[in-house]
């Protein structure tokens, strides 16, 4: 996409640390995973199952993670639930530049992940996919997900912090 | 040196020690129990992943903000910026150096305790405000105007209230007013309705303005997330955030604990047995979780409804209640 090219210039590469302290590392990340504050910020339907996966049936509060701050500067998590569109991407870039590091991005919803049902010809407002704007970590497809899917995203991307799962899978029967 | 130099030194190393360890345990897991409380309230869980029963959330919290970048945006004044948090956390720490927790067990106990309290809790407002000035952020700015408006207005309907206290119990020395209600519930100052019939209206405007000054909902214009993002918050992150957060709770616990004193008769039993710490602790932590309870009970008020509360009602009442108590001391 030409207009996504134009915001992927602004991401600039870090440098990995010269010396690693894996025990504190691992700890932190054991921290970090255990308290991912996300962003109240919805876009679209997706938001309100996003709503619903911290109400009491689904209730995110149990991997605490229910703390939904209102200022990027106090969290961690970025849920993209719903449409990008051109005209919001902007704003959706710049929320996710005012976050301090480390931050990690989900793309809840198939419009987030990849445009959703508004990719076909002649398309010109929806951004097919929120990772044309900004690095993304997990993505959960749906339309929109259920909130058990978000929340599996959310142990998934512990997995990818810790390295370890927490719960043990299901399997499909 | 000589020995009163150094018995001067152990208690004060002991009390920072120790003050700060309450601080800072009480912050940590007042949050917890907010969490929890608010889960309860809404048929949740709660926290309950992070070690047994969610206990240390607290933990993997401050481990995370502490690990979190310190942000500091284009155009701040840096140096009160990042002087915000530090100041803000500093009072309500020094206020607890006069709360006696039991018959024996205070920091320094001296005659003009009451006061001093209310002289420190006085600088946390005005250390929001300069915290929500310094951000050069639109919604800091309105939520720190909305912060002096707010304080200025609960102050004055508290400081009546405990000023017909004083007048009650002829002392500032938080020690001399607990000694004072010892013996049963009868003796608390609440039910003490022979200096004062209005007692109980006054432990009423006491917690109303506790609340408020607390900055808590239904009166938190601090943190008005609904329209100014975070308030005076929106600029901090990591820990400079969990600075503010610290302070707020750790404000809570004085001012229950001065509830407690003021009150409920500090650690005297209900019932004249076994009097101690225990008590103090018990009392003030059922106030610390009502604080809680109103917070996730009401919705936020908006900021003419809560002016008018203070100006057209609590003040007029406080000041009838001091009225009230200088006639029936002349009378009786």
């Amino acid at each position: 996409m030409e207009e996504g090219s134009l915001h992927l210039e602004k991401q600039v590469d870090v440098p990995p640390g010269l010396i690693h302290f894996a025990a504190l590392d691992n700890f932190l990340n054991l921290c970090r995973a255990n308290s991912l504050w996300p962003m109240t910020f919805g876009l679209a339907c997706c938001a309100i199952e996003m709503m619903a996966t911290g109400a009491s049936r689904f209730d995110m509060s149990r991997f605490g993670c229910e703390v939904f701050r209102p200022s990027p500067r106090q969290s961690d998590l970025m849920i993209v639930s719903g449409t990008v569109t051109w005209k919001m991407s902007t704003a959706v870039v710049t929320l996710y530049d005012q976050m301090p590091e480390p931050k990690w991005v989900l793309a809840m919803g198939n419009c987030a992940v990849a445009g959703g049902p508004f990719v076909f010809p002649g398309q010109y407002s929806v951004v097919p996919g929120v990772d044309k704007l900004i690095p993304v970590d997990v993505y959960v497809p749906g339309c929109p997900p259920r909130p058990e899917a978000l929340i599996e995203g959310m142990l998934k991307l512990e997995e990818k912090l810790t390295g370890r799962r927490r719960w043990p899978t299901v399997e499909a029967k | 040196m000589t020995e009163g130099m150094v018995m001067n030194l152990v208690r004060l190393l002991l009390y920072l020690v120790g003050m700060i360890g309450f601080a800072a345990f009480n912050a940590a897991y007042l949050t917890l129990l907010e969490r929890k409380q608010a889960s309860w309230m809404q048929l949740r869980r709660g926290p309950t992943e992070v070690g047994p029963w969610g206990l240390l959330q607290p933990v993997a919290d401050g481990v995370k903000l502490m690990s979190k970048q310190l942000l500091l945006p284009r155009d701040v004044d840096v140096p009160l910026f990042l002087l915000g948090p530090i100041m803000v956390v500093v009072p309500p720490i020094l206020c607890l150096v006069t709360i006696p927790f039991s018959e024996t067990l205070v920091a320094r106990n001296f005659n003009l305790g009451l006061l001093m309290i209310f002289a420190f809790g006085a600088i946390s407002t005005f250390v929001l405000m300069l915290a929500g000035l310094a951000s050069a952020n639109k919604f800091s700015s309105i939520a720190a105007a909305r912060i002096v408006a707010q304080n200025i207005a609960y102050e004055i309907p508290l400081l009546v209230i405990v000023l017909s206290l004083v007048m009650s119990t002829h002392s500032f020395n938080l020690h001399t007013i607990v000694d004072q209600q010892a013996g049963g519930f009868w003796h608390w100052n609440l039910l003490r309705l022979g200096t004062n019939p209005l007692m109980p209206v006054a432990f009423l405007i006491y917690f109303i303005c506790l609340l408020a000054e607390s900055n808590r909902a239904p009166f938190d214009m601090v943190e008005a997330e609904s329209e100014l993002v975070a308030g005076v918050f929106t600029e901090y992150s990591g820990m400079g955030f969990g600075l503010f957060f610290i302070a707020e709770y750790v404000n809570i616990v004085v001012g229950c604990c001065l509830a407690t004193i003021l009150f409920l008769g500090g650690w005297h039993c209900p019932f004249g047995l076994l009097p101690g710490l225990h008590w103090f602790l018990i009392k003030m932590y059922a106030l610390c979780v009502m604080v809680v309870w109103v917070r996730w009970s009401f919705p936020r008020t908006q900021f003419y409804g809560l002016l008018n509360l203070s100006w057209k009602i609590l003040i007029p009442l406080a000041l009838a209640n001091l009225l009230l108590t200088a006639v029936m001391l002349k009378l009786f």
